[in-house]
């Protein structure tokens, strides 16, 4: 708790040469009248004071400079590592419906795709049986909770790393680089995140990201039911799930799809018609496996596995798992985005 | 009736008239004017007063006979349309219902099985949709168009080839092994218990509004017969003891004849209306609300069941508006809520042993659904997805099988309750049988008999 605090404000003081704003001013007396307070708890061990300051301290920002910079690698046990090792079983929540990333396969009845192969790498690493896990199903807003509630040890399911989510929950390093592009059908006068969306009915999962960013800039493009968020809500432009989109746009009830591009090239891997558009996605956004906040053992064991996950050129167990599921529907990525550790 | 003499109608209008069109109103009044004056000139003698008294009885007796014949008429008619046509469509209303619930269950059961989907399930999902478009036509054809119901049909017609599509696109994607399947069939069920349980809802209301309407008419007691029937024996009465003051004779045949037509018909009328009553109301008391509430207890049994399966298709897709659980699995829980309550009320409406035993094997199927279900989630949420699968559609100690236990329960239940209902409302339309028509006659018999008896007296005056 304490070191994550600590981090956080000498991280904070490494980038502020170049700031000189007022408000940033302020933030850095929270946070140095905070530090030595900080320090106290770490001394006494408070855990939870040490936590509550820790998300208290205004320390967004800065951390925001680097959010997917992580706990250096590291091969050794800790309580949590030796929870798992008791247990015999990894507990990993993963999503199901991704198809390509996590997804039962109803034929097979075993789960597959990219995030489900780095499951299986890390149990394998921890508990010398890639099969040694307990995979649950975990619906998207439910995957900080699972974690607090110790109801998984590590959610591997496309989860975004950024500047809010590093407050609730530790973060390996990125094991995927992703961004928010236009799904559209191939035949579409639609070709990306522009002026061509005008008059255009988008449509886009409830609360996620893509709805966020029309919500900001849409290009003119009808995005909202009209009883969004009521019991009335027609679930017809934001739907509960990425994939309803897909379902509405077969049909016509929609002209396009915003979503991460990742996700989107699992819908393009089900519907030969449709393709993403524009040249690259819009945002950029990096995946990364989540566990506990504090749970540094684990974080940094997930880091080691990711280390000998991406050596080895195109023969990486990474690229072989990305021509396994994703190169058909996001062709063209010559590797792993390269970790970023935290200097200390 | 009111012609007056022929020859005296052309001589009528007066000479201010137009000629052509001879006015009735003249015609009236100039009859009026002459029966008045007839009669204040009989009033004044005895054989006269009889002839008037005479008139006013059979006319009385007439009457009763008359508004016996149409109020009863009207009743039958109701209670005809109980049992002919208002419960039919009631009952196929509900048909309705419970074939588009079942066959939302059904497709949902199918899809969790596998590409391969069992082949009795998938026929038991064909002949849902089947009957539901069956019933759907027929609904149509003895709906008037202006009505509400026929607007829930017309909405009903159109969404259900939208839901089989829907169906279709779904099992075309989930042979292919694609997720997209189970996207399809969500948003399908989406439709059914959005758009097409509601409005089949709506039309059963409305159905089941109309036959309870339709028994209430028949039911209702029938005042101006009663009455017109008391007046017509009072006078009877009332002559005979006039005739008895004057004559001193005890019994004058004919009007005694006319007393016994008369209380006959009254007492048919009371009697047969009473049994008729009785009949109808039990129908509704013992028949028409335990089908009422057994028909949504297997209507939510459905809903609940397909709720479990979709948790399993979404696989935790689908959350409440607050985000904190499984849309799904909440409305399953609300579902199998309302159908405990439900059950316990058919348990207390059903009268006999043969009506309570189905109700209590569906209650006993129920208790170990839940039980089965909780376990079944609790493998799921430990990860066990193949485990869960099994414990909800397995063949054996599978929810699955508790849901069938008490969908089979609850149709035995049905179709008792529907025979109580359907024995009971013929009896009752039965004891009206004939009343209308035995009124009449015996009205006109009586008539007649008053004419004869006071003629017998007359004749003693020439």
């Amino acid at each position: 708790m304490t070191r994550a605090k600590g981090r956080g404000t000498r991280g904070g003081l490494r980038g502020w040469g170049g700031v000189t704003g007022m408000a940033v001013a302020c933030a850095v007396t929270a946070s140095l009248t905070l530090l030595p307070l900080a320090h106290g708890d770490g001394t006494f061990g408070g855990q939870s004071a040490g936590h509550s300051s820790a998300s208290t301290v205004p320390t967004v920002a800065e951390e925001c400079e680097d959010p997917e910079a992580s706990l250096p690698a590291r091969d050794a046990d800790g309580p949590n590592i030796e929870k798992i090792r008791k247990r015999g079983k990894l507990i990993a929540g993963v999503d199901q419906n991704s198809f390509q990333w996590g997804y039962r396969n109803p034929e097979s009845r075993t789960l597959e795709g990219f995030d489900i192969d780095l499951v299986h790498a890390i149990a394998e690493d921890i508990l010398g049986d890639r099969d040694a896990v307990i995979f649950r199903a975990i619906p998207t807003n439910q995957r900080i909770a699972a974690l607090e509630n110790d109801k998984v040890d590590v959610v591997v399911r496309t989860m975004t790393i950024n500047c809010r989510r590093i407050g609730q929950v530790a973060f390996s390093t990125a094991y995927f680089q992703a961004g928010q592009q236009v799904l559209a059908p191939k035949a579409s006068t639609i070709d990306g995140y522009n002026e061509s969306l005008k008059g255009k009915r988008v449509c886009t999962a409830e609360g996620s990201t893509a709805y966020d960013a029309l919500k900001e800039k849409s290009f003119g493009a009808v995005y909202e039911d009209e009883h969004d968020g009521t019991g009335q809500d027609e679930d017809l432009l934001t739907v509960p799930n990425q994939l309803d989109c897909l379902v509405r746009l077969q049909l016509g009830e929609v002209d396009a799809i915003v979503t991460d591009n990742a996700l989107a090239a699992g819908q393009a891997a089900q519907d030969p018609a449709v393709e993403l558009k524009g040249d690259k996605p819009f945002t950029t956004e990096y995946y990364g496996v989540a566990a506990k906040l504090g749970a540094d053992d684990l974080v940094a064991r997930v880091n080691h596995v990711l280390e000998d996950y991406r050596r080895g050129g195109a023969d990486s167990p990474w690229m072989t798992s990305y021509r396994t599921w994703l190169a058909t529907g996001l062709p063209g990525i010559p590797g792993p985005p390269a970790p970023r550790y935290r200097s200390n | 009736m009111t012609y007056p003499p022929s020859g005296t109608a052309p001589r009528e209008p007066g000479p201010g008239r137009p000629s052509a069109p001879v006015t009735v109103p003249a015609q009236r009044r100039g009859v009026g004017a002459e029966a008045a004056a007839r009669l204040r000139a009989a009033a004044t003698t005895e054989p006269g007063r009889l002839q008037i008294y005479g008139a006013v009885l059979a006319l009385l007796v007439v009457v009763f006979g008359a508004v016996t014949y149409l109020e009863i008429a009207a009743r039958a008619s109701s209670a005809d349309d109980v049992v002919t046509r208002s419960q039919p469509l009631s009952a196929d209303a509900a048909s309705i219902y419970r074939s588009l619930a079942d066959a939302d269950t059904m497709a949902a059961s199918g899809f969790l099985a596998g590409a391969q989907e069992p082949s009795e399930v998938l026929a038991r999902y064909d002949a849902d949709i089947e009957e539901a478009s069956r019933l759907l036509v027929d609904a149509a054809a003895s709906t008037d168009p202006a009505t509400a119901s026929h607007k829930e049909i017309t909405t009903l017609s159109r969404l259900l080839p939208v839901y089989t599509g829907l169906v279709e696109r779904a099992r075309a994607n989930n042979r292919q092994g694609l997720p997209l399947g189970g996207a399809y069939l969500r948003y399908a069920n989406q439709k059914m218990t959005g758009e097409l349980l509601p409005a089949a809802e709506r039309l059963y209301t409305a159905e089941t509004g109309r036959l309870a309407t339709d028994s209430a008419d028949a039911r209702r007691f029938p005042f101006l017969s009663l009455g017109a029937g008391i007046v017509a024996l009072g006078a009877l009465v009332w002559m005979q003891r006039r005739n008895y003051r004057r004559t001193n004779r005890v019994f004058n045949h004919g009007l005694l004849a006319a007393t016994a037509a008369a209380t006959v018909v009254l007492l048919w009328l009371a009697v047969g209306h009473t049994v008729a009553r009785a009949e109808l109301r039990g129908a509704m008391a013992h028949g028409q609300e335990s089908l009422d509430v057994l028909n949504k207890a297997r209507i939510n049994s459905l809903k609940a069941r397909a709720n479990e399966n979709l948790t399993l298709v979404a696989r935790g897709a689908v959350l409440t508006p607050d985000g904190t659980r499984d849309q799904y699995e909440t409305d399953y829980g609300t579902g199998m809520k309302e159908l405990g309550a439900q059950l316990e009320e058919a348990r207390e409406l059903a009268d006999d042993a043969r009506g309570s035993k189905p109700v209590k094997d569906a209650i006993d199927g129920v208790s170990t659904w839940q039980d089965r279900h909780r376990k079944a989630r609790t493998t799921d949420d430990r990860g066990d997805y193949d485990s869960a699968l099994q414990q909800v559609i397995g063949p054996e100690g599978s929810t699955g099988e508790s849901f069938e236990r008490v969908d089979d329960a609850l149709e035995r239940a049905l179709a008792h309750e529907q025979d109580e209902f359907d024995t009971a409302a013929q009896d009752g339309r039965g004891a009206l049988g004939g009343l209308p028509f035995g009124a009449a006659a015996l009205a006109v018999l009586g008539a007649v008999a008053v004419i004869v008896g006071v003629n017998r007296r007359l004749s003693e005056y020439r």
